[in-house]
């Protein structure tokens, strides 16, 4: 199995004060998988792709991508190495537009950084507008970034991501902010985009909807350790889960019954 | 070795002694300027200008025709105070509210600007002629202090009423913050501003008291300095630089890492001035330097968990 | 207008004020010097808006003006030329700049600005207290040039270095606006809005800021030589923070969104300064700082703000 996995991490610990947001991660995700991660909030979900893209840097246990250690190493050599990361509060350059924004990570990526080169030259501005389109952005493509709604900027700030064309993809609650109406239709494009690019997604999720149809595994993190993990079918019907994540008494009536 | 010591022993104990006289003053500034900056997180660059202002006004009205000896120590302390209660307050409402919210760049400008228009101020009101008033100085004479088997004479003023005022500061500052209601509002407000408020506490008065606080700290580093020397234009802008490598090598926000930075800083330049004068100026910031090189965040800075 | 229509206004506008202050240099020779200091303030104060850019202000670029204005007055007794004098105070300035800048571009806002303060009052001590090299506040003169061999006097040397400036001043003035729609110059802006989102696309944000920074000292060392070459006497003060504070007051007198704003502030506050200074000459920090606070709280956009606003009403009706 550990031959195909992509991203492997072993034993992780990271304490805040007297709070432990990881205490004892053991996760292996496989290549060319969407996995989902479900949990309440504080539960060390946002840790855990902190500590995957070196925002953190883990007190304990390790972290292996692609077979290569990369543990505690900085977010630059991270990002070099494939693995992108979407956040859960978007993250766009407010003074630049939507086009801009993508510009400049396309043209991260291509390493352009010629100092007389306008960044919206051909090559980038094309591949750019190509990417906006593909969200479903290009509209709005010249609208500063600060004057978007929630849902456009959660999409931007998933674009820039792929723009770096990651072969690893950890997104933070990438359907937060999104309109109910719109949220299957956007999961549907991402998982198209993503499934073309053969990219391994690995997202925090809160809408049990989105998890059942969109993921090959679930896991369910709890006070900083992973309660379960297996296909959404199994996971979402155990009573253990349901209780950790939903609450006792409540029983989300969306979900089929067992 | 020896020889050396032999040599340079009185050099060497009178370094060590302006140099803790020095640290005193440095410290009485830095502190000011730390605490305004922990609680309002705003750098103020006019917070030179409270030490030059307080100088002054030490010197002149401890200058008034009229006054028994024993009043000039006192005089300190109400030129001071007077200092910091005027300028602290309305600087405060009328400029510094105003900008809480703006980007960190304009906060800058703006404490920049008004560092600008009270140096002038300064100018305007005493002159760029050389002020002095020793009687403070005068007043407590002399002490010959045992040197290694010699005798350094030595101002009382320096040896004992600077250092002793700012211990006095460093542990009613201390004691007042974390035993008082009002201080411990205080550091509940540097620590989590917006948790503060929650729980009710007026951010706007902390921040007066705050800023008040800290002009009349700078105000009486000011004037506990202008017996010891002549003031002229430009000390402001001298002691601002020097407070922010304080504070800067201290750690943001450090009350008590101030007070040992202060020192080591004090010392570093008393020794350049007796053994290397023309480095004297430089000292300062080599160790400021050498420390942020190798600890970004300053000798007692807590650490960011961030990687970025 | 808006911003692109303004970009594209630029060259025009740019055109025009190059050929207005040729025409009042012709007419009014007396002026020639104080727009000759005015061209190289503000390629001094382009330097100040690369950074602000990136959502820093450094109070201490003064310091980098001074080294090209003391490499000038050292080198001119043996190379007096201006083609030879201008590319090595400006190198001898950035060389300063990447070591400065290689510790400097860790920092961010307040310790980036008072960084920049230290280092400069440092400069400025050194240079006052080392009397036996630099001569300390008295100054040094600078030597007679020349320029492409032809040894310059009289006004003929004064037209030399207008033109000097204005070229000088152009050529920056082109590199800059290529410079900050290039990749790197837009990832300025990227630094003050999102830093954390550019290390996450993998680039330095240190990096850009380094860059900048070097271009900025480069600009200012440049600016240093040719004040030095116009007034053939430096001092000290150069390096002085009241110098650096007046760049930084030109940088948002002029305006910061556009390239051309350092310079219509430097014109700007050339002038005043000419028609003022006797009347506030005690008094001038104070007047300065009053008026950085009337334009921050007031007119945040500057010379430049406000020509855009004109333009664009006169485009309306």
């Amino acid at each position: 199995m550990s031959g195909t996995a992509l991203l492997e991490a072993r034993g992780l610990r990271l304490a805040f004060g007297g709070v432990k947001a990881a205490d004892g991660i053991d996760l292996s995700v496989m290549r060319g998988e969407f996995l989902a991660i479900i949990g309440p909030n504080g539960a060390g979900k946002t840790t855990f792709i902190n500590m995957t893209t070196g925002y953190l840097r883990p007190q304990g246990g390790t972290i292996h991508y692609d077979g290569e250690a990369i543990t505690g190493l900085a977010p630059r050599a991270i990002v070099k190495r494939g693995i992108g990361r979407s956040f859960q509060l978007p993250q766009l350059f407010t003074e630049h537009t939507v086009l801009q924004n993508a510009a400049l990570a396309i043209a991260s990526r291509r390493g352009v950084w010629r100092p007389f080169a306008p960044l919206l030259s051909v090559g980038v501005m094309d591949e750019a507008r190509d990417l906006l389109d593909r969200f479903g952005l290009d509209g709005i493509r010249d609208s500063r970034a600060d004057t978007l709604n929630e849902g456009a900027r959660k999409l931007a700030d998933i674009a820039m991501a792929v723009a770096l064309r990651p072969r690893l993809l950890l997104m933070d609650e990438p359907t937060s902010g999104v309109a109910a109406s719109e949220k299957m239709a956007v999961v549907e494009t991402l998982a198209r985009v993503l499934r073309e690019a053969e990219v391994t997604a690995v997202f925090v999720e809160h809408d049990m909807d989105v998890v059942e149809r969109f993921s090959d595994r679930v896991a369910v993190w709890s006070q900083g350790r992973i309660l379960a993990l297996g296909p959404p079918g199994e996971v979402l019907r155990d009573p253990a889960v349901l209780r950790e994540v939903i609450g006792v008494a409540a029983v989300d009536p969306s979900l089929p019954h067992a | 070795m020896i020889t050396w010591f032999n040599e340079n022993g009185l050099l060497l104990g009178l370094a060590l002694l302006d140099g803790l006289a020095y640290a005193a003053l440095v410290f009485m500034v830095s502190v000011g300027l730390n605490l305004v900056f922990g609680v309002l997180r705003v750098l103020n660059v006019a917070h030179g200008s409270f030490y030059a202002i307080g100088a002054y006004a030490a010197a002149t009205l401890g200058g008034l025709a009229g006054l028994p000896a024993w009043a000039s120590l006192p005089m300190l302390l109400l030129a001071a105070v007077l200092v910091g209660l005027l300028l602290g307050p309305v600087i405060e409402r009328v400029l510094l509210r105003r900008i809480y919210s703006e980007e960190p760049v304009i906060q800058l400008l703006v404490t920049f600007a008004l560092f600008m228009i009270l140096e002038d101020a300064q100018k305007l009101v005493w002159g760029v002629q050389p002020v002095s008033n020793d009687a403070a100085v005068r007043l407590l004479g002399t002490v010959d202090v045992p040197f290694a088997g010699d005798v350094i004479p030595f101002t009382a003023y320096q040896l004992f009423l600077l250092p002793g005022v700012a211990l006095a500061t460093l542990v009613g500052l201390a004691w007042f913050l974390r035993r008082t209601l009002t201080g411990r509002v205080i550091v509940a407000v540097t620590v989590d501003r917006e948790a503060a408020t929650a729980i009710g506490i007026d951010a706007k008065k902390v921040f007066l008291l705050t800023f008040t606080a800290g002009a009349v700290l700078a105000a009486l580093g000011g004037a506990l300095a202008s017996p010891t020397t002549s003031l002229v234009p430009g000390i402001g802008a001298q002691t601002i630089v020097l407070s922010f490598a304080v504070i800067a090598t201290a750690g943001l926000g450090q009350i008590e890492g101030a007070a040992l930075t202060a020192l080591l800083i004090g010392l570093g330049r008393s020794v350049a001035v007796y053994f290397a004068p023309e480095l004297e100026v430089v000292v300062p910031y080599l160790i400021m330097v050498a420390v942020l090189l190798v600890r970004p965040q300053g000798l007692f800075g807590a650490a960011e968990a961030r990687r970025v | 207008m808006t911003q692109s229509g303004m970009r594209r206004a630029e060259p025009w506008l740019a055109l025009a004020g190059a050929v207005a202050l040729v025409a009042v240099a012709w007419a009014a020779p007396w002026l020639r010097f104080i727009l000759t200091l005015a061209l190289a303030k503000g390629i001094a104060v382009l330097g100040i808006l690369l950074l602000l850019r990136a959502g820093q202000v450094s109070f201490g670029h003064a310091m980098y003006a001074a080294i090209g204005a003391y490499v000038v007055a050292f080198a001119a007794p043996s190379m007096g030329d201006v083609l030879v004098l201008l590319p090595l105070a400006m190198l001898t300035a950035g060389v300063v700049g990447l070591v400065i800048g290689l510790f400097i571009t860790r920092y961010r806002e307040i310790f980036f600005s008072m960084l920049n303060l230290a280092l400069s009052m440092v400069l400025y001590s050194l240079l006052e207290k080392f009397y036996a090299i630099t001569k300390g506040s008295d100054g040094i003169r600078v030597a007679p040039l020349s320029i492409a061999g032809m040894p310059m006097d009289g006004p003929m040397a004064a037209w030399v270095m207008f033109g000097t400036a204005l070229a000088v001043a152009a050529i920056f003035w082109w590199v800059a606006r290529r410079y900050l729609v290039s990749p790197m110059g837009e990832a300025l802006s990227a630094i003050k809005t999102r830093e954390t989102r550019l290390e996450f696309m993998g680039v330095s944000a240190r990096g850009v800021l380094l860059v900048a920074y070097v271009l900025s000292a480069l600009m200012a060392g440049a600016a240093g030589a040719i004040i030095a070459m116009t007034t053939r006497h430096v001092t000290p003060l150069l390096a002085y923070w009241t110098s650096s504070g007046e760049l930084v007051f030109i940088a948002i007198l002029g305006g910061a969104g556009g390239v051309l704003g350092p310079f219509l502030g430097a014109v700007t506050y050339e002038l005043i300064r000419v028609y003022a200074a006797a009347a506030f000459a005690d008094i001038w920090q104070m007047a300065l700082g009053l008026a950085l606070l009337a334009v921050i709280l007031f007119a945040p956009g500057g010379v430049w703000g406000v020509i855009a606003a004109l333009l664009r009403r006169a485009r309306v009706s």
